[in-house]
Parts: structure tokens; sequence; C-alpha cells
């Protein structure tokens, strides 16, 4: 059973550090640019969030199966179970739910401190780093702890494109669902009763910590 | 070539500017309109925060804007206060002060921190965090934060209009302090006239998206054919020098061009430099020398034109001395009087002047 826990948060934690390198400057172009079609690209990044999981899993199940495009691409390796398929599935399936509140974040503090910044001679990449993803840090909290706790909970896309192989796939939602099906309760119930816990603490950790946060700087209208 | 040289046309948001204007890079160049009539906006090109269709920018030689030619905000050596003190609320006192001064490192820096921070008086505000401080000592945080980052042009975007009275009386010492000790040339966008004559050298008068007027901040207060003169407050600014005190009766004698004028005030020592606002409706005209006045300052002046001012007053623009070589001066008199005295242009006339402000301002 601790290997079970341990697949499931390295496939969290990666995934979390991919989402977020992959999240941020999404998220900055979002809240910044005026392309028009920018709302088409909020749209696809949204998509996860009404479809059902399955849906999900069942395309990325085609495009990473062994004679995909994609895997000849790669040297005729299908993804499908395996652990970087996992990863890749959990990233698309999460990124809404981490581009949002970092977009969010970006779009609050609006133009005038990118503009102080620039006046004070920082150049745009100087400001991103030292003034943007600063005030933006209560979204990219939010962004990194829902991202990383609905990796954790997905079942469905897992399930489609990961299947169950021991050590390389067997996540604890997945396994959850083989220890009911085989009438294991004790273990079903020691791991449901982990994941119960863990949910609540990090949820109440998340909100302490934006509190906090909010409460260390009284916004940016005030200063 | 010290001047800065700005033009700016085109369209934005159904606004429309069209803007030129030749400053000299020297003293507190004032850009002066009601809400709305385009200064910001002029402000911000200047800055590179705002990109204009058509224009052209050079500030002491060096051109900034021309064509496809667009130095970016970053890459111009301009300081910037905005309306707002807009602090990083991430940051300290200090991080927001250092914040520019940390990127212009390859300069040997012209102005330290620590004046920066005598100057404004900001040491006891160091270590707090930017979002306790209040509303007047954000703003000398982020006049000292746009200082530090080594400006060779200080724009300021109306810095006092978000403040109430109180902190706004609080920061006009220093920036008067600002303008006599260190020699940055400021551009100063205001609809406060009792601001500009206080602070301005120069001024830029601007009305829906163009410049009226632009030149000495004298002349253009003094200019009948101009809106400022016909300002129910409308006054002359005059730059005065100390002559002398006399503690007998406390007044002190400052030679103005052309004149010599008496204040009831120790102004300090003699040679010391000073400006004052004489109102228009301060000023009446009397064809002899007055006799058995109260009033001290009565002067002979030559009366240059006259122009009527609503139904009953007549706006008479007057140059100290009887030759009428001196500092202008406008005095508000009833077109009543004016005709019933048959005042002339060309006249040498005494001018008695009531009230004479001392702009608080040590140069």
């Amino acid at each position: 059973m601790g290997e079970i826990v341990w697949l499931t948060l390295k496939l969290a934690t990666i995934s979390t550090l991919v989402l977020l390198v992959v999240g941020t400057p999404l998220a900055w172009w979002l809240a910044r640019t005026k392309a028009w079609w920018k709302e088409i690209v909020a749209a696809i990044v949204a998509l996860p969030i009404v479809l059902p999981p399955t849906v999900l899993g069942f395309y990325l199940l085609v495009v990473m199966s062994p004679d995909s495009l994609l895997s000849t691409l790669l040297g005729g390796r299908g993804l499908a179970f395996s652990f970087e398929g996992l990863v890749i599935g959990s990233v698309i399936y999460s990124l809404p739910f981490v581009v949002q509140p970092i977009r969010n974040a970006f779009e609050a503090f609006g133009e005038r401190p990118l503009e102080v910044a620039a006046t004070l001679r920082a150049s745009p990449l100087d400001t991103f780093f030292t003034v943007a993803v600063p005030l933006a840090s209560p979204g990219f909290l939010t962004g990194a702890v829902l991202g990383f706790a609905h990796t954790i909970g997905e079942f469905g896309v897992v399930l489609m494109i990961g299947g169950s192989i021991p050590g390389e796939t067997k996540v604890l939602s997945i396994a959850i669902f083989d220890y009911v099906e085989s009438l294991q309760w004790d273990k079903a119930h020691l791991l449901s009763a982990g994941m119960l816990v863990f949910s609540f603490a990090v949820i109440l950790l998340m909100m302490l910590a934006e509190k906090g946060l909010a409460r260390r700087r009284a916004g940016w209208g005030r200063a | 070539m010290s001047v800065i040289d700005a033009r700016f046309a085109g369209g934005q948001g159904g606004f429309t500017l069209d803007t030129a204007f030749n400053v000299p890079a020297k003293g507190v160049t004032a850009l002066f309109g009601p809400s709305g009539c385009g200064k910001t906006t002029v402000l911000r090109c200047i800055a590179g925060l705002n990109r204009m269709k058509e224009g052209f920018l050079s500030v002491e030689g060096e051109v900034w804007q021309q064509g496809r030619r667009f130095i970016p905000p970053h890459k111009r050596p301009i300081g910037y206060v905005f309306q707002e003190a807009s602090l990083f609320p991430h940051l300290s006192v200090t991080g927001n002060l250092r914040f520019g001064l940390h990127r212009t490192k390859n300069e040997t820096p012209r102005i330290l921190f620590d004046d920066v921070v005598a100057l404004l008086g900001l040491s006891r505000l160091l270590d707090r965090p930017a979002s306790v401080l209040s509303g007047g000592e954000r703003q000398r945080v982020a006049i000292g934060r746009a200082l530090l980052s080594q400006p060779r042009l200080l724009l300021m975007d109306e810095p006092l209009s978000a403040l109430d009275r109180f902190s706004k009386d609080d920061i006009l010492p220093y920036l008067e302090r600002l303008h006599s000790s260190l020699s940055i040339p400021v551009l100063y966008v205001s609809h406060d006239i009792s601001e500009v004559e206080r602070l301005a050298d120069h001024l830029v008068l601007m009305e829906s998206g163009r410049v009226k007027a632009a030149g000495p901040l004298e002349d253009l207060l003094a200019d009948p054919a101009l809106p400022l003169a016909g300002m129910p407050e409308a006054a002359v600014a005059l730059n005065a020098r100390m002559e002398g005190y006399d503690p007998a009766w406390g007044l002190s004698t400052l030679a103005v061009h052309g004149a010599t004028l008496l204040v009831p005030a120790n102004l300090g020592p003699v040679g010391s430099a000073h400006r004052l606002r004489i109102l228009s409706s301060d000023v009446s005209l009397s064809r002899s020398a007055p006799q058995g006045s109260t009033i001290i300052n009565s002067l002979a002046v030559r009366i240059l034109s006259a122009e009527p001012l609503g139904e009953h007053q007549m706006n008479v623009l007057v140059r100290l001395g009887p030759d009428g070589a001196g500092a202008r001066l406008l005095a508000r008199i009833t077109r009543k009087s004016w005709m019933d005295l048959a005042f002339q242009p060309g006249e040498t006339v005494y001018a008695q002047i009531k009230g004479v402000a001392l702009v608080d301002r040590s140069l």
C-alpha cells in the first residue's frame, strides 16, 4: 500500500510542477493579450471541467496508442499505460484548475504595477518575475493546491490511459476501486479515510495561507 | 540643446490629441488644463507608456521617438510619479525605494539613497510595509523611488490630487525642496492653478487635446488673451529678491523686475529668492500718486492693454515702472472706473496693490 501512496504523491508532485511551468505563461498570455481569439484558447483550456473524464481519457488513449502519429514520432513507443502518459493526462485534466486562478490573479492587479516597474527601468521579463509573480502569489498558491489535489483525485482519465499497473500506473483512486471490487473493505476504508483527512487538511491550509497572504499586504488598492 | 521637443498626434477611444510644444529641460514645467484635456496622455507619451500613431520626442538632443524609432519606457531615463502612489505592496518602503536604484547598476548614482531619505523625510518609514503608510507618506515614498532611479527627466502626474488638504500641505514643501536642491527638469501635470503658481517656472496650457500656449509662467499668467487671466482668482507670479528687512516696522523690501515691494514679514537673508503672487482683484489704478492711503505698495505702471471681462469689469494689463519696462501685472477694475477716468493704453498711472501673497518657496 506504501507503493500506491508513493506513486500517487509522485504523480501529483510532478504533474503540479509541469502544470505551473506550462500554466503560468498560458495564464499570463490569457490575462494580457488583446488577441480576439484568446477566449477560444481559454475555452479549450477549460474543456476538462465539463468533459466527462472518460471522454478525455478516450481521446488521450487514441493519441497515445503505440500506432498513433505521436508514438511514431517518439520512436514507436506508446505512452498509454505508462507513468509518463499519466503525467501528460493529469496535466491536461488539471490545467484549467491551475490556469484560472493564476490568470485571475494576473488580471486583478491591472496594468499599473507593470507600468510603474517599466518607469523604474525594469525590463518586461524582470517585471514579470519581480512584480507580477509576487503580486499573483495567492493565485499561484490556489492553482498549485488545486492542481495537486485534482491529480490525486482523478479517476476516469487514469483508468482509461493508465490501467492499474502496480508501481507504474496504480494510483490511489484506482487502488480504492480495485479493493472495493475484490471486497477488501478494510484496505478501501484505510485509503479512503486517509484521502478524506488529506483533502480536508489541504483545503484548510490553503484557506489559512490565502488569508495570511491577504493580511500581509492590505491589497494593491491601498498601497 | 537643453530642450524637450514633443509632438504627439493620434486618437484613442474617441479622444484626439494633437499637441506640439517645446520647453526648456530645466526647472519645473507645468502641463495645465481642465480634466480630460489630454495632459496625462501627453505625459504618458513622453514616458513611452502610450504610443501615438504620429509622434516625435527629443529630450536634451536625444531622440526617444521618431517614425519607427520608439525607445521602450524601461530604457528611458525618466522617473514617473503617478496620481496614486502605486507602491509595490509586496515590498517594504526600502524595497520600493531601491527598486529602481538596483536597476541602474552600471551608472554611478548622482542621487543617493541617504540624500533622498533626508530630503523627503523618510527615515522613520524605511522598515514599514508599504501598505501601512498614510496617503501623504506613500506619495513621498513614490517620489523618492522615482528619484532614485536616477532620472534625467522627472514626470509627475497630479501627484497631489488624490490627497486631502492636510497631506497636500505636507508634501508641497518637499516638492519645493526638490526643485531647489536637484537640478532635474520636471514635467508636472496639474489642474490646480495654485499648485502651478507655487511650483512651475514654465507652463504648457492645454485645452481639449491641443496646446493653447506655452511659455514662462509669468508671461502666461499675465496674458489677457488666455483664459487664465479671466479666472476669478487670476493672479500674476513675480520672482523677487530680498533687499532688506526693517525691524522697526517688520517689513521686508523685495525687488521685482521694475519695482520694489514691501511685504509684512521677515523673509530671511538679503539676496534670497522668493515668489510673490498678486491677485488681479487686489490691484487698483489711480491717475495720480495716491496720498493719504493705507496701502503701502503704490507703484508707477504703464498701461499696455485692457480687455472687457464680463459685463461690468475690465482686465487691465500693466507693466511696472514709469517707462513700462518691468514685470507684468493684471488689474481688475470696473468698466465704469475705466470710462470715468478715461484711461488709455500707453499712459503712465499708479497701481495700488492691496495684498502681496508670498508663495512659500525657497529657491
